[in-house]
């Protein structure tokens, strides 16, 4: 049986921040991106001006999350 | 259309070409718009040796296809093509390129500009740089 799991990613400085790059977490204990942010961080505070995506969409802290969905947070971008 | 992200080192004049070459707007253009963005040997006073450029593989592309798909529904343009670099960078080394053809002047100037502003403000990419005592991560865009 597949696990109701999110998996979670953090990119460039906020990768370094946290100290990892991916992990998973149960769907079943949290309902916003903002929730997956301290479940899978630990309770860190999240750094002011992060940018968050849901399904590589960028969405707001309080957005839905469900099971099976890919979470992203990063520092504002730098490319071009 | 068409997005690419190169982890080597390319010639955007070469892409610019072989993909003007290849598309099917042959005849139709009367003007091209093309903007390259290249590494600086400096940034915010300090020297800089090398630079990393990270990427979120999946979104970024996601990304680029949605403003492609946007400035074609805004502006009268033929087609664009956007190549931007991730991995180890040297300076000098072309970092993006952004080309856009269509019939008349303005809509290729217009396009391309949209593309570009949109792409930096919103693409997710990151750049950490090497100086001489040390790296650090880019803060912001300029």
């Amino acid at each position: 049986m597949t696990k109701a799991v999110v998996t979670v990613k953090f990119f460039a400085s906020l990768r370094e921040h946290v100290g990892q790059a991916e992990t998973e977490i149960l769907a079943s204990d949290v309902q916003t991106v903002a929730a997956v942010w301290l479940l899978s961080t630990n309770d860190m505070a999240l750094p002011e001006n992060t940018l968050m995506a849901v399904n590589m969409e960028y969405v707001d802290a309080d957005y839905p999350v469900r099971q099976g969905d890919e979470v992203a947070f990063f520092p504002p971008v730098t490319g071009g | 259309m068409l997005i690419e992200i190169k982890d080597h080192s390319f010639e955007p004049y070469d892409s610019v070409l072989e993909y003007q070459k290849s598309a099917g707007f042959s005849g139709k253009y009367g003007a091209t718009a093309v903007f390259v963005g290249s590494m600086r040997d400096f940034n915010e006073g300090d020297d800089v040796q090398n630079m990393r450029l990270e990427h979120y593989p999946g979104m970024t592309e996601k990304y680029l296809e949605k403003i492609s798909k946007e400035a074609a529904a805004k502006w009268d343009i033929l087609d664009s093509l956007i190549v931007h670099r991730v991995g180890e960078m040297l300076p000098n080394d072309p970092i993006v390129l952004v080309a856009v053809w269509s019939a008349h002047r303005a809509a290729a100037f217009d396009a391309s500009r949209y593309l570009m502003e949109e792409l930096k403000s919103r693409a997710p990419f990151w750049k950490k740089e090497a100086l001489t005592d040390g790296e650090r991560w880019v803060a912001k865009n300029t």
